[in-house]
């Protein structure tokens, strides 16, 4: 058994336990979108940052994947780590303005405004659908292709693969995929619109003088791409 | 002067549509330890068909045990492993930091003028490919210009056209012409004393050897080069690597064998006589190099 010691609490867990699962055994909330309980830690995601060892010479790791330790100190929000993780959210809703999960994360964690440009990527690259297809669905249909900026995710050769089942878990896991929150296109919608953007955009109704927490508005860009178009 | 290289006109991906499977099983068996060799695998799967045909990484998937979306994955990871055909010469410009601030930019564009494709791109006559690559770890030496694993360092514009030429006719034939150790064989029947000198057909610049061979059913011309230490080859049928055939006269058609078999790998060698005294023994095994020179 490990002893450590967690927003100045001690806690007792088992080798092998991560300080994610140690801090949320504690009941402290450290925000996730690549970790899956059932799946293989991956680290890919980095919002569940936080800060170990003791000042000055702190660090931030991944708690999803660095293993508890005897006598170690966590703290799972300091000002390093909210502001870290502030900044990954900022970047991951660049990258994936339409998710609901990273809206809704990014509101609770008071970003009111898009600083950087939004790519509209539709994957975070966070690797769910991947672990999902092979360690529950025992299937590997898909991978990761490519790397660096071309990295992507999909089925080899971009054919339909013989080893998919379509058994759908890998929209079900995605954080990101446009498949659940398909506002701009109500028609295909699966999830019904998302809750922070349904009120303005939904309707594509003119709602200059609506409150929306977003500025620019996510949905209102997507609409003046599909003019543009 | 045996088959290694082989020149033939048939295009890579002809000879992939029927993959050889003795050949690829014998690839995946070499390499496949348990949970490794797989860059080994596609490594000399790229060298056999110049690069990674979709039929052929599914066989490997199959034959491997390993899931296709792992070989695909590092099929597509590395910058060496090409999913698509590429030509005869490939031409790899280094566009590294170093490389960038000596001018390998204009390089790239020098080169993309004269082969006249962007980077990436092979030639609509499948002679060239061209690829950048982001460091090869010699930045002295820019901007380096990698043709055919050949290295060329502080290469210039200028010297851009030059660099193409000698890659068109085959680096080795510039440098038989200055390597004293290798020089040029005529060579006759030992059964009709008939020369089977071929003058219209040109191997490393010079008259080849021409002999026919007969495999699988089919009969054709094989094209031996006449520098003695080249093992450049033509053939009218693409011979598949670890296999024996046996050579004829194009005159007598009697076939050139010979009292010994080979030290390497014991396939039966294959006698000529050498113009002006002398044999010369070869391997009929494709892929071995073997090879005997008695000079009178």
């Amino acid at each position: 058994m490990i002893t450590l010691r967690i927003n100045g609490l001690d806690v007792t867990v088992e080798k092998g336990t991560t300080v994610l699962e140690a801090a949320r055994f504690l009941g402290f909330p450290i925000p996730t979108l690549c970790h899956m309980e059932g799946l293989s830690p991956y680290g890919a995601c980095r919002l569940c940052v936080v800060e170990i060892g003791q000042e000055p010479r702190t660090r931030l790791v991944s708690s999803c994947t660095y293993p508890a330790e005897e006598g170690l100190k966590v703290r799972t929000a300091s000002a390093r780590v909210l502001k870290a993780r502030k900044m990954i959210l900022e970047l991951l809703l660049a990258s994936c303005p339409q998710s609901k999960i990273i809206q809704d994360l990014a509101s609770a964690h008071g970003i009111r405004t898009q600083r950087f440009k939004q790519e509209h990527e539709d994957c975070i690259l966070c690797g769910l659908c991947v672990r999902m297809c092979e360690e529950q669905m025992m299937a590997k249909a898909i991978g990761f292709r490519n790397r660096g900026e071309k990295r992507s995710i999909g089925t080899p050769f971009d054919v339909k693969s013989d080893a998919c089942r379509q058994c759908g878990g890998c929209i079900y896991v995605c954080p990101a995929c446009q498949l659940r929150c398909t506002y701009a296109e109500p028609e295909k919608a699966i999830c019904g619109g998302c809750a922070n953007l349904s009120p303005p955009c939904v309707e594509k109704e003119p709602f200059d003088d609506m409150m929306c927490y977003m500025d620019p508005c996510v949905a209102c860009e997507i609409d003046k791409k599909i003019d543009k178009r | 002067m045996k088959k290694e290289v082989l020149v033939s006109d048939i295009a890579p991906t002809e000879s992939c549509r029927h993959p050889d499977m003795t050949n690829l099983l014998r690839i995946i068996n070499k390499h496949n330890a348990a949970g490794g060799g797989l860059i080994a695998i596609l490594g000399e799967i790229q060298d056999e068909y110049g690069y990674l045909p979709e039929d052929v990484l599914r066989i490997v998937s199959d034959q491997s045990g390993r899931s296709l979306v792992d070989i695909y994955g590092v099929a597509t990871f590395y910058r060496s492993f090409s999913l698509k055909p590429r030509g005869r010469h490939l031409v790899c410009a280094c566009l590294g930091t170093a490389c960038h601030v000596r001018g390998a930019p204009r390089i790239v564009d020098e080169l993309e003028r004269q082969l006249g494709i962007k980077a990436g791109e092979t030639t609509a006559d499948k002679e060239f490919t061209l690829e950048t690559v982001n460091c090869l770890g010699a930045c002295a030496l820019g901007p380096v210009v990698v043709i055919d694993g050949r290295y060329f360092s502080k290469v210039r514009q200028s010297r851009v056209g030059q660099l193409l030429d000698e890659a068109r006719n085959g680096f080795d034939s510039a440098e038989a012409a200055k390597d004293k150790r290798i020089f040029a064989l005529n060579v006759n029947c030992p059964h009709c004393n008939c020369g089977v000198m071929d003058e219209t057909f040109a191997l490393d610049g010079l008259p080849s050897i021409k002999v026919n061979v007969s495999h699988g059913g089919k009969e054709g011309a094989l094209w031996l080069s006449c520098l003695y230490g080249s093992y450049s080859v033509a053939a009218e049928f693409d011979i598949p690597a670890n296999v024996i055939v046996p050579f004829c006269c194009p005159h007598c058609e009697r076939e050139l064998t010979s009292a010994s078999t080979c030290s390497m790998c014991s396939a039966p060698m294959v006698h000529m006589l050498v113009q002006g005294g002398g044999t010369i023994q070869i391997c009929s095994r494709r892929g071995c190099r073997n090879h005997m020179l008695d000079v009178a």
